[in-house]
């Protein structure tokens, strides 16, 4: 089962650790570099990426307000919210919180929520797909089973049941979307390094009798980790989605002293009719932190697959 | 051909052996355990013990397995903690619900998707293509939810052009014959109320279809791009076939292969939880009863929905598997 989807990782997986003809002298990383930096594609997804992060890191020195404090009260009514005006760029929120201080807040922790997910998915799946590339056999069997089994429960159910079993907070919510990940980063991983473990430079290694563990760590693991690394990049836009999605399905954190994207996402949805703007900023951030995320992971995925190299 | 199916269906026992386990520990795990999941979050203590014996939980782990296997084989599932239906008749009752509604999402990304792609990889460059491309990752970096609320807010509550809930006008009287509202319109010859779940559909159809359109686009234009430079369609335009026998024999045909496959997997999905769109819409299928569930607690649904839909996604996935078999030989000897 699944043969179609398993296929298709380990496709992603060959094409990825070919080394390209005519290009033997240089190193893999700087030629994908050097071509990174000529692609227009991967400046723009790079440059939106960088300023999340330095709005993440500058929050509090950038954000106007207290995200928390309420304000303009006696101006809230059932039915309006004030828009922007004097000192609230943005307007505020249905419980008077400065918007535009809450979105600068908010991606501190949606960007968090992104990363160690996906680091923690990524660090998963890569042990499994070690464990299983490096030893091959029974192990590679066993290990490869339990993946399939995961890859057979659709992505969004199992994020669902893990929320449901750990609780409501913000672990939980990292750690139900680094699961869903794991499948695919432990298959990537094992398809690559069973490419590389077949090529003329293992087999040279293996012939001036370097030790097992040398070889796996030293040379196949370095150079099966592109379309892991390509692949993170675009789960870093995948999981910002996912939070935003749990957060909607009351999945998310629940702790109000932390704004996130997805939960003032959700929340806003209830006044849609009333203020659209509530929801349509903190989309509006999901949606260019997903896209330069996303831009930034194909052209590395161009960058690196020699099938683009012309 | 037969025997890579049978082997196909081996294949499949582990792999619903291993989601049994999981599922069984998953419910084991729960806060509460079985019992609390059966009984409601307000269930007494006592309660708790009396369905503890009655039901053997008291018994070894491997024991209950077994038994949860056998009910589960039976789909079995007990009963909703909410409305105190059967779990299995409650799924089946929703489930031509999602199908339909996958039915239509799939129609309006295939339908828009292919030709999109295909005209963006023959005008590659242009500004059909390059709109095509922005539009696609787009697409993908919408929350579905998000976008479903907007196509309401829009064309059913400011415009009212389109129903923005349920999946029929509560005042229709239909008639009732297997549950998929169009299908039992077209049955009865009752065509107002077909023609009324049609445009229940519309809505969270196209929400629902975004992300398998812009999926079907990016990779339709791929596969066109990389079978136009092929050998075989330069051979075939220089023995002098015709330009529009070139493009149907020998490129469309090669550059579906890999749309077919995302179609099958993308549809495997939908089929599996529209939780999002339908929730949005109040459709009435599957998806917004495990969004109900999910906010009552009721772990009966929560647990035989999940298995079920897993079950439907692991076995429309294998007919993707036989269908890619038929369509491309060259996987058949693997």
């Amino acid at each position: 089962m699944g043969d179609v989807k398993r296929r298709r990782i380990d496709e992603l997986a060959a094409r990825a650790g070919q080394v390209p003809e005519g290009e033997g002298g240089v190193s893999l990383t700087r030629s994908a570099f050097r071509r990174l930096r000529r692609d227009p594609v991967a400046i723009i997804g790079a440059v939106i990426v960088v300023t999340f992060l330095v709005v993440a890191l500058f929050a509090p020195w950038l954000a106007p307000r207290d995200p928390l404090a309420q304000t303009l009260l006696s101006q809230i009514r059932p039915g309006l919210i004030p828009g922007s005006q004097e000192g609230f760029p943005l307007g505020v929120d249905n419980l008077g919180r400065d918007l535009l201080s809450r979105l600068i807040y908010g991606s501190r922790q949606s960007l968090m929520i992104g990363v160690v997910s996906t680091v923690l998915g990524v660090a998963a799946g890569m042990a499994l797909g070690i464990i299983a590339g490096a030893f091959g056999g029974w192990v590679d069997t066993v290990v490869m089973r339990f993946v399939d089994i995961l890859l057979s429960i659709p992505g969004l159910l199992m994020a669902i049941s893990i929320s449901v079993l750990l609780g409501q907070n913000q672990y939980a919510l990292m750690i139900a979307i680094a699961v869903t990940q794991v499948p695919i980063f432990a298959r990537l991983l094992r398809g690559s390094m069973l490419v590389q473990r077949g090529s003329d430079y293992a087999l040279a290694a293996r012939a001036l009798g370097i030790r097992k563990r040398r070889i796996v760590f030293g040379h196949v693991l370095p150079n099966s980790l592109s379309p892991v690394i390509v692949q993170a990049t675009l789960s870093l836009a995948t999981a910002i989605i996912e939070a935003a999605a749990l957060s909607f399905l009351g999945l998310g954190d629940p702790d109000l002293a932390r704004p996130e994207w997805g939960a003032m996402l959700a929340n806003a949805q209830a006044f849609l009719s009333v203020r659209p703007e509530l929801a349509v900023y903190p989309a509006l951030c999901i949606i260019v932190v997903a896209l330069g995320f996303t831009l930034l992971g194909e052209s590395l995925r161009e960058a690196l697959d020699p099938k683009f190299r012309r | 051909m037969l025997r890579f199916i049978v082997r196909r269906l081996l294949q499949l026992i582990p792999i619903l052996l291993g989601l049994s386990v999981l599922l069984f520990a998953w419910l084991r795990a729960l806060p509460g355990g079985p019992a609390q999941a059966a009984l409601g979050e307000r269930a007494t203590p006592e309660a708790i013990a009396r369905y503890n014996e009655l039901f053997g939980l008291d018994e070894p782990l491997i024991v209950q397995y077994l038994r949860f296997l056998g009910r589960a084989i039976r789909l079995d599932f007990g009963t909703s903690a909410r409305t105190g239906r059967a779990v299995t008749t409650e799924f089946l009752e929703r489930m031509p619900g999602t199908i339909e509604l996958t039915l239509f999402a799939m129609i309006f990304a295939i339908g828009v998707g292919i030709p999109l792609g295909y005209l963006a990889a023959r005008r590659h460059g242009s500004w059909l293509d390059s709109t095509s491309v922005i539009g696609s990752l787009l697409g993908v970096a919408i929350p579905v939810f998000f976008l479903a609320y907007l196509l309401r807010l829009g064309f059913a509550v400011e415009l009212g052009w389109l129903p923005g809930s349920g999946r029929q006008d509560v005042r229709m009287d239909a008639t009732r014959i297997t549950n998929f509202y169009v299908l039992d319109g077209l049955l009865t010859r009752e065509w107002d109320a077909a023609w009324d779940a049609v445009l229940h559909l519309i809505l969270p159809a196209i929400a629902l279809g975004t992300i398998p359109l812009a999926i079907i686009v990016r990779i339709t234009r791929a596969s066109v791009l990389d079978v136009v430079n092929e050998d075989y369609v330069r051979t075939a335009n220089a023995k002098g076939l015709a330009t529009s026998t070139v493009r149907r024999r020998h490129i469309i045909k090669n550059a579906l292969l890999p749309v077919s496959t995302t179609i099958g997997l993308q549809t495997g999905l939908l089929l599996s939880g529209a939780v999002l769109t339908e929730s949005v819409f109040a459709f009435g299928g599957v998806g917004s009863a495990l969004y109900d569930a999910l906010f009552a607690r009721d772990f009966a649904i929560l647990q035989g929905f999940i298995l079920m839909l897993a079950i439907v996604y692991v076995l429309v996935n294998l007919l993707v598997d036989i269908s890619y078999g038929l369509l491309d030989p060259r996987v058949r000897v693997r």
